[in-house]
């Protein structure tokens, strides 16, 4: 989360000195419940509940458990997937939509967009019963279909790109269509090319929290081979409820995508949450 | 990014009136290419977000069982409802969770974005430590926060012995359960409502601050006659966004920590639809309750629109 003011020279002070204890305090706290998962990962069924906090004799040994007992890298493949597919899809789409709804000019235009701010308003918790009936009467249940079309379509990627049209200049799109391109054309080879930085900072963004969804996958299969890694660590814990080793071993492959992700993408990810934060 | 540009953006007027002034032909090309940009977008959400909506109230006034048995039978799940002191329990659960969660939550979050809005050596990585939490599935916090909280051996049940609280059993006592899971929440959505606050923090212009302190402000002033006021937008979003967001979350990871007990004292009323639809099979029933969760949201959402005359939300073109 770099800004500029935090380059900036600093003095070191009394309250700097102050700053940073407060902060470092918190921030280890903060992450000491992770910290406490990686260790317990590396750590012998015995050690594990040891009250040292480190391991004593570090083993691999969990992991290996983990990936031949359970089909882990399958769980982990199905998230992959199925996250990529849902992000590339609703991407392209919300893109679509909102470019209509900010740039062309038809009637209804200002009601529809509110009827889609709305749906914004109800989130899967709350009619996770309908829409599995509406799935299943659909014969999507247990399928990859299942897991993937109901996930591609919320209304908030769409409302954060047509913030986002609003905000474009539209002189490139004009001078396109003054020479006669289609809309078409305009969309892919214009607006598309523009948007690469919301694209980027929302396809992160929406890939995390698809990596991390449990709920609706949980609900929506029962076949072991469409397990994503949520529903199958869970599904571990259940199984070797005593092995901690084991069950933080898992939790730790599962966590870690995401970990890196965001070292890598800390800043996307940021910039998707003060965008979406501020309208 | 955009966080600075005002919120309502005009369309320019010299381009509306050009395009009025085309002919009719291509106003029905454009007519046209919006209707098929919007297509896949607004059929996927009629299919699988409106209709579910609709569906919630319908399904309330049947009785469906897991194998599709469908049969009318008028308002028997919103009379069971009325009368299931499971429903008021798991009602009265998630209103403490919201009264609790939404106020800490707010003063925590704006601490810790006043505080990462510091200078010192580090603060990038306080302010990345603050936020990774957030990054990690419900599923695996749930875990761990159980691994840290086993009776006796668990960290955090180690410390608590070492301080004299030994004993205690907090995922196995109903008001220690719920305090674990009002704790955890916080831990992990504190870094996203910290982001929103730092941005909002960032947007207010330094001098303004320079000014107060060239007149004499004091820290606590300068919070008071300027912070506060600058910040009220961000609050306001913050209070709407997270109240909603509490009300209907929590449900993976009170999944993964402690099956909604003991004794039901976790049972968020997300997780007794849960419950009752996909493990004792009564879908009618589970519709009954969502449908009423979802009237009293929209009923919140109505409000809160109201009150702030749903300006700074929508951006109407003329």
């Amino acid at each position: 989360m770099s800004t500029t003011d935090t380059r900036a020279r600093t003095r070191f002070t009394g309250r700097t000195a102050g700053l940073m204890a407060v902060g470092l305090v918190l921030a280890l706290l903060t992450i000491a419940p992770l910290a406490v998962m990686i260790l317990g990962a590396f750590k012998t069924e015995t050690d594990v509940v040891a009250p040292e906090l480190l391991p004593t004799a570090p083993t691999t040994d969990n992991f290996f458990y983990v990936f031949t007992e359970v089909p882990f890298a399958r769980y982990l493949l199905n998230s992959f997937v199925v996250s990529a597919v849902i992000t590339v899809v609703a991407l392209w789409f919300h893109s679509m939509a909102a470019y209509a709804l900010a740039r062309l000019r038809f009637r209804g235009r200002e009601a529809l967009f509110m009827i889609i701010f709305s749906t914004m308003l109800v989130s899967l918790p709350v009619v996770m019963v309908p829409t599995f009936v509406v799935v299943r009467t659909l014969g999507l249940v247990d399928s990859y279909g299942g897991l993937i079309i109901p996930a591609i379509f919320n209304a908030f990627g769409i409302f954060l790109l047509r913030q986002f049209y609003i905000a474009l200049p539209r002189e490139l799109e004009e001078a396109a269509l003054l020479d006669g391109a289609s809309y078409w054309r305009v969309y892919w080879n214009v607006v598309l090319p523009l948007s690469r930085p919301i694209l980027s900072a929302l396809s992160v963004f929406f890939f995390l929290a698809n990596w991390n969804a449990f709920l609706w996958p949980l609900t929506i299969t029962s076949s072991p081979t469409l397990r994503t890694v949520q529903v199958g660590i869970a599904g571990f814990q259940q199984q070797y409820a005593g092995n901690w080793n084991y069950v933080l071993a898992a939790s730790t492959v599962a966590a870690l995508p995401m970990l890196a992700i965001f070292v890598f993408f800390q800043r996307q990810i940021v910039e998707s949450i003060k965008t979406a934060g501020f309208r | 990014m955009t966080t600075t540009d005002p919120p309502v953006t005009r369309t320019p007027r010299l381009a509306r009136t050009a395009g009025r002034a085309v002919e009719s032909p291509m106003r029905r090309r454009e007519r046209r290419a919006a209707f098929l940009f919007l297509l896949p977008d607004s059929l996927g959400l009629l299919v699988f977000v409106a209709l579910p909506m609709v569906l919630a109230i319908v399904l309330g006034f049947f009785s469906l069982d897991g194998f599709g048995h469908l049969s009318f039978i008028g308002v028997d799940n919103y009379l069971r409802m009325v009368g299931d002191p499971q429903f008021w329990l798991s009602l009265r659960i998630t209103a403490i969770y919201v009264v609790v969660v939404v106020p800490v939550m707010f003063v925590v979050s704006l601490a810790l974005a006043l505080l990462v809005k510091q200078r010192f050596p580090g603060v990038g990585f306080v302010r990345s430590a603050l936020f990774v939490p957030y990054v990690i599935s419900l599923v695996v916090v749930g875990l761990v926060w159980q691994f840290l909280l086993i009776d006796k051996v668990g960290v955090i049940s180690r410390a608590l012995e070492a301080v004299g609280l030994g004993g205690i059993s907090v995922l196995g006592s109903p008001n220690t359960a719920l305090a674990a899971v009002v704790v955890i929440t916080i831990w992990f959505q504190m870094g996203y409502y910290m982001i929103i606050f730092l941005a909002g923090l960032q947007d207010i212009p330094s001098e303004f601050y320079d000014a107060a302190r060239v007149d004499g402000a004091g820290p606590w002033q300068q919070f008071r006659t300027i912070t506060i006021p600058l910040l009220a937008p961000t609050s306001f979003f913050v209070l709407l966004t997270s109240s909603i967001a509490v009300a209907t979350g929590g449900l993976d990871l009170v999944y993964a920590l402690t099956k909604g007990g003991p004794a039901s004292s976790t049972t968020l009323i997300v997780y007794f639809i849960y419950e009752q639809a996909f493990l004792f099979g009564e879908y009618g029933y589970a519709a009954a309750v969502g449908s009423t969760l979802l009237v009293l949201l929209l009923l919140w959402s109505g409000l809160m629109f109201a009150v702030t005359r749903g300006g700074r939300f929508s951006n109407v073109d003329d």
